[in-house]
């Protein structure tokens, strides 16, 4: 059974379609990024995922619809859906009890273990927390959290570089096992790229890229070309080209990189160069099943 | 059978967590009790003389005039029980939508059903126990002061001998739960509203009722939607009490007509408007996110 599974998923607000007719199979133990500009429709489509937005269409996470079952999907899906939605007058003690209280699959002495590392204290209220402990916090809970799929939508916007890449070594080594099944989102895409199993581009509410990061490695080729075979190089059909330091700097998608070798210097693209390319490409790639 | 068996200590762990968030439901009856000791010790220096006036009086009058201060320390409580719990229920819905953490509660596996009734339990199951138990305690303390002032005077006994503590518990205690269920649509539609509006749930709670009497007193000239709701404000008491005995305001037993307040209709159709109220706010917290 797939984590996540959707069908012709859509959603509507008045006259603006957020997402279009999604199809999607998201499959136990991946990594994936959803990576879209502002207003692509990732945080409606996580949040139908999530049970916490009315859809169209058909969905089934963990064999279940979200927007009925809620609160029974929620003993196995955790999500961070924000920074700084953690209550700022409840006390970290009485959060640990409380989430102890109603999550059947809460182990409290891995929340312990992980807060012991952390400057923050059992007396302290969340709003005397830093917005960087806030996160720290919240991630505590939910590594603490023995769930199936963890949804992350922006779990890092406004912390500094040193927390967000402690949050990502932390939920690779301690959290992520090969079983679990993690959706993140974020803008920072440098950060997640050696994270990810999966790649998602979306945007105006369609996928507009889908593709495994092996895939990615060996589909896509990024060519700083040789002022001399710049022609040679166009006529190959870059699927992007941008300028850096006076040099051409070419997009391939599915070039044979040997060939690409002799024109100039190759390098596989980060992922936000391939955004760049593909959001603003008026031809989208082919999307890849 | 596994849901049946995990909702109980949901229900529970989300009542205390309203507790932890709005300590008001506490704190406010208890300053309000100490406020009303520190009067009472400030004024106690005038005690004996008024006990003396007091004890000339004839005997009804005289209970009257000694309970007084106890039925006062009642009467506060319950008032400002009332004023916490629709204070409560307005921003019970509202605020997890102002500060966002909805989207955390709504993370973890709590129905909306627990949710909102655990937030309706609190006017309706946890406020009234708790009022009875501050105005016993400051009733009680009352009761030691009076005594204490008044034994250099050996007007201690009269007190006693006029002042039944029990007798005025179990009035209290009847009191404290016929109000609570004669407010209940009340607090079932303040709870409806801090869900609905985004902001000004006050002003959205209070005044389409209030514009709807106006509207009704100037096209109509009748008063039939600002009698209802002043009867659902102070009505509780006309049928839970039999006032008729006599004219002061302390109860006997004898005067709590439990019979004729459960065969109030109004009692029924306002419990009946409360469940719909609170059913309403169930279903309405599924679509409501971040405000």
């Amino acid at each position: 059974m797939a984590t996540i599974e959707a069908h012709s998923l859509r959603k509507v607000f008045g006259t603006t379609v957020a997402v279009d007719n999604v199809d999607l199979r998201i499959e136990e133990g991946r990594i994936l990024g959803i990576i879209g500009p502002n207003g692509a429709g990732k945080t409606t489509m996580l949040n139908a995922i999530l049970g916490l937005t009315a859809y169209q269409g058909e969905l089934k996470v963990l064999g279940r619809d979200p927007w009925a079952e809620r609160d029974q999907l929620m003993r196995d899906v955790s999500f961070i859906a924000d920074v700084a939605v953690l209550p700022r007058w409840i006390r970290v003690s009485d959060l640990l009890d409380y989430v102890e209280g109603v999550h059947p699959r809460f182990e409290r002495a891995k929340a312990e273990s992980f807060l012991a590392k952390t400057e923050i204290k059992h007396g302290s209220k969340v709003r005397q927390l830093s917005k960087g402990m806030v996160a720290q916090l919240h991630l505590a809970l939910v590594m603490a959290i023995d769930a199936k799929l963890l949804v992350l939508d922006e779990p890092t916007l406004g912390l500094d570089i040193l927390y967000r890449k402690q949050f990502y070594d932390s939920l690779l080594n301690d959290y992520f096992d090969g079983k679990r099944t993690i959706i993140v989102t974020t803008h920072q895409v440098e950060e997640v790229q050696d994270v990810l199993t999966d790649l998602m581009f979306i945007n105006h509410g369609r996928i507009v890229l889908e593709c495994s990061m092996e895939e990615f490695e060996s589909r896509y080729v990024e060519l700083m070309v040789h002022p001399d075979h710049l022609a040679g190089a166009r006529s190959l059909k870059p699927i992007n080209e941008r300028q850096l330091f006076g040099r051409s700097v070419l997009l391939f998608d599915q070039v044979d990189r040997n060939q690409l070798a002799a024109l100039g210097d190759v390098r596989t693209p980060t992922i936000a160069d391939l955004f760049v390319a593909v959001m603003t490409n008026s031809q989208k790639p082919e999307s890849t099943q | 059978m596994n849901a049946k068996i995990d909702n109980k200590p949901t229900f529970y762990w989300s009542v205390k967590r309203e507790l932890w968030e709005n300590k008001s439901i506490y704190f406010a009856p208890a300053i309000v009790a100490a406020v009303i000791l520190f009067g009472a010790l400030i004024s106690a220096g005038h005690l004996p003389e008024r006990r003396r006036n007091a004890m000339l009086l004839d005997e009804m009058r005289r209970r009257a005039a000694i309970e007084l201060p106890y039925d006062i320390v009642a009467m506060v409580l319950i008032v400002t029980a009332f004023i916490v719990g629709l204070f409560y229920c307005l921003d019970a819905l509202h605020g997890e939508r102002r500060d966002r953490s909805i989207l955390f509660w709504k993370s973890l596996p709590v129905s909306d059903r627990t949710s909102v009734l655990s937030k309706a339990s609190i006017p309706l199951l946890v406020l009234p126990p708790i009022i009875f138990a501050i105005a016993v305690v400051t009733q009680f303390i009352l009761l030691l002061i009076s005594s204490a002032v008044l034994l250099p005077s050996g007007l201690a006994g009269t007190t006693w001998a006029n002042f039944n503590l029990l007798r005025e518990s179990v009035v209290l205690l009847y009191s404290i739960s016929v109000i609570a269920l004669w407010h209940a649509p009340i607090y079932g539609w303040a709870l409806l509203i801090s869900g609905i509006a985004r902001r000004a749930t006050f002003l959205w709670a209070v005044i389409p009722p209030f514009v709807i009497a106006i509207f009704e007193k100037i096209t109509f000239n009748t008063n039939y939607i600002s009698s209802l709701l002043k009867n659902r404000l102070f009505g509780a008491g006309d049928t839970a009490f039999d006032f008729q005995m006599h004219r002061s305001i302390s109860v006997d037993l004898g005067q709590l007509t439990l019979g004729r307040f459960l065969a109030t209709p109004g009692l029924w159709i306002g419990l009946i408007f409360a469940v719909a109220f609170i059913f309403a706010a169930i279903r309405l917290r599924r679509y409501r996110g971040p405000i």
